[in-house]
């Protein structure tokens, strides 16, 4: 027979491991894991307006030059992709290679309804799959709602590559590690703007506070009808668009 | 940098068709990740054959027992190595012990590793030579009277009650087992599963479909093993037990085969976004490795073959041509669970996330991404086997070497 006090401290015991196993349970589950309370400070969100841009691509060779990006066209923080739609059939999509490869002949303009640029990036998504998934929290958001890669401890697994569903990320071949774009982060925290947006001859790329009144993104949003790329997949997107197509994927 | 990537990518280039995401043309995950699932696979696998013995009491597969149980042991070894070998930082490798993020499904690979090598595999191998370890210890002369006490952890109990003890341990240990190889494939599955960003992998079925295939692709290795090692051994093989094994692994095939095509099934009937892309996925990019290795090569044929066993009498009257039927199928199955294991892995990145083209895997042949390295890690662990097999016999008949032989 068990007596009364080792029954007890059996219990609580039990009680204790079968709780804090459940807790790392629940903690573990969600993706809502990643979600963070509000801060008071800033909010980071960027605007794209699809009708400003003019396919320059002078956006992606400063931010290969900003943030030492491979000159090879494998590797992108940010690119630009033209759309083409046809009469008829699928739209033709090309990406902007800036001459780094032997551009293919442009698609012949026959048949072809309208066209259009779509400038892109890293989403800095709300909720951001690539987060969720790194294994070592070697990528994380930042309180100011910006995703970034530790290339410290990035162990060069991958895995945030396959879940970002926007092909964001590549792995930088000279680092060994996972890289994308940081809304140049290191020039943000010195009131400077991002390489891109700095720029873009027609400001089709905005970048602002999402909590501020006063910010850029907040006009962005008060004149445009907003898109966000794959609602669907729920990652809530902080790259807005303005004036795109629902080709657009 | 990394000329060779640059060159190879630059390779790759004239292959892409239509639109793909410009960081989407290098295939990030390739052979060795193949791999990895496959000798998972084969681990949960074989558990689950030697779990029949303890739990589900077949007597008539008692020979493969241990041999399942081994091969299980060999290939865990050698699971981590594909995925430490294709980080881009190795060194780093313990960062995931060290700071594991609880969301990442990949962070809980140490945790489960960790369980079945040391709670479940090693614990359940010990009870059962326990006492074997002990009598041979004590008869055994030279090196291997050592090998063997160590391994017994100098233990020298033989008694009735202690050897009941160890029964009734190895019942507990595969009850707990059963659910832990489950959760070691189920997991493996879950890390393709759970992306949502790709949806050739998106899918609940995603870990059912790999436990099923991994159990087919483990009881399949070990009796084939048992095929080849017990006559290189002098022995006759026991035609009970391998026709009891050939037919589990039917029905496991069957189960498989009807959880992939429910799936396949799905996928066409719900037709999303993305069934064009993945139409061209399966029609241009991996037709060969998905429809005829996996499905007719690995599937269907056998099945054919082991149903005609099972219906029609002739097939059955030699043991001869009844081993050479099996010896059949049995390659082709591994060789259609290899597939299937190619075709997520490799095919589920062939395709661009915006859904509107296609792009190609080179496999290289050396390096550490290369074939070369890729068929040393998949005979490693047979290498290993061959010395477990040897320190550990797992047959008694053959566990007493001749006097004298040893050097």
């Amino acid at each position: 027979m068990m007596d009364r006090r080792s029954f007890l401290r059996k219990l609580l015991s039990s009680l204790a491991l079968s709780g804090g196993i459940l807790g790392g349970f629940l903690r573990v589950l969600p993706a809502w894991g990643q979600g963070k309370e509000e801060s008071a400070g800033k909010l980071w969100g960027f605007g794209v307006n699809a009708d400003k841009c003019i396919g320059c691509a002078r956006c992606v060779v400063a931010c290969k030059t900003e943030n030492n990006v491979p000159m090879e066209p494998f590797f992108y923080r940010t690119w630009v992709e033209r759309y083409m739609i046809p009469n008829e059939g699928e739209a033709i999509v090309t990406n902007i290679h800036m001459g780094l490869i032997p551009e293919e002949e442009a698609p012949s303009t026959k048949g072809i309804l309208r066209s259009f640029f779509v400038p892109k990036l890293c989403n800095q998504c709300e909720r951001p799959p690539c987060v969720q998934v790194c294994p070592v929290g070697a990528t994380f958001s930042t309180e100011d709602g910006v995703v970034l890669v530790n290339e410290k401890t990035c162990i060069g697994c991958r895995y945030c590559i396959q879940a970002c569903p926007y092909g964001a990320r590549y792995l930088h071949p000279e680092t060994s590690t996972a890289d994308k774009c940081t809304f140049c982060y290191h020039r943000l925290s010195r009131d400077l703007l991002p390489a891109c947006v700095e720029v873009c001859p027609t400001q089709a790329r905005v970048i602002g506070d999402l909590h501020s009144v006063a910010s850029p993104m907040t006009r962005f949003k008060r004149m445009n009808k907003i898109f966000v790329l794959k609602p669907n997949l729920n990652t809530e997107p902080k790259v807005l668009y303005a004036n795109i197509d629902g080709e657009v994927r | 940098m990394n000329p060779a990537l640059i060159e190879k990518l630059h390779e790759l280039l004239p292959r892409v068709t239509g639109y793909i995401y410009p960081n989407e043309i290098e295939i990030h995950w390739g052979l060795l990740i193949v791999v990895y699932p496959y000798i998972t696979g084969i681990v949960a696998g074989a558990f689950i054959l030697a779990s029949l013995v303890k739990v589900f009491n077949v007597k008539e597969v008692q020979p493969l027992y241990r041999l399942a149980l081994l091969t299980a042991l060999a290939f865990l070894l050698v699971a981590p190595l594909p995925l430490v070998s294709h980080l881009g930082h190795p060194l780093r490798a313990y960062e995931i012990f060290l700071t594991p993020q609880t969301s990442s499904a990949m962070a809980m690979f140490g945790f489960v590793y960790a369980w079945y090598l040391m709670v479940v595999l090693l614990v359940e191998i010990w009870f059962d030579y326990r006492k074997d370890l002990i009598v041979w210890s004590q008869e055994e002369t030279g090196v291997m009277k050592h090998v063997h006490r160590v391994l017994s952890l100098f233990s020298r109990d033989v008694s009735e009650e202690a050897l009941r003890f160890d029964n009734k341990a190895l019942k507990v240990i595969t009850i707990v087992g059963i659910p832990s190889a489950f959760l070691l494939h189920g997991y493996v599955g879950f890390i393709f599963g759970s992306i949502k960003a790709n949806p050739w992998w998106s899918s609940v079925l995603m870990p059912i479909v790999f436990l099923f295939s991994a159990i087919v692709s483990g009881i399949a290795l070990v009796i084939l093993l048992y095929m080849i090692i017990y006559p290189l051994l002098g022995g006759e093989i026991d035609m009970k037990c391998v026709d009891k094994g050939m037919s589990f692994l039917f029905y496991a095939v069957i189960v498989d085969f009807s959880l992939e095509f429910v799936d396949f099934l799905h996928r066409i009937y719900q037709s999303e976004e993305e069934i064009k892309i993945l139409g061209q996925l399966v029609m241009h990019k991996i037709f060969f490795s998905l429809v005829i290795v996996q499905v007719l090569m690995g599937m269907l044929f056998p099945l054919g073959i082991l149903a005609a066993i099972k219906i029609f009498k002739r097939f059955r009257e030699t043991d001869e041509l009844r081993r050479l039927l099996y010896f059949v199928s049995l390659i082709l199955i591994q060789g259609g669970v290899f597939a299937t294991r190619w075709n997520v892995v490799i095919g589920g990145q062939m395709f661009s996330k915006s859904f509107r083209g296609l792009t190609t895997y080179k496999m290289e042949f050396g390096g550490l991404e290369g074939l070369l390295y890729t068929l040393g890690l998949l005979a490693l662990p047979l290498i290993i086997l061959a010395v477990f097999l040897k320190v550990l016999p797992a047959w008694k008949e053959f566990a007493k070497p001749p006097r004298g032989t040893e050097a």
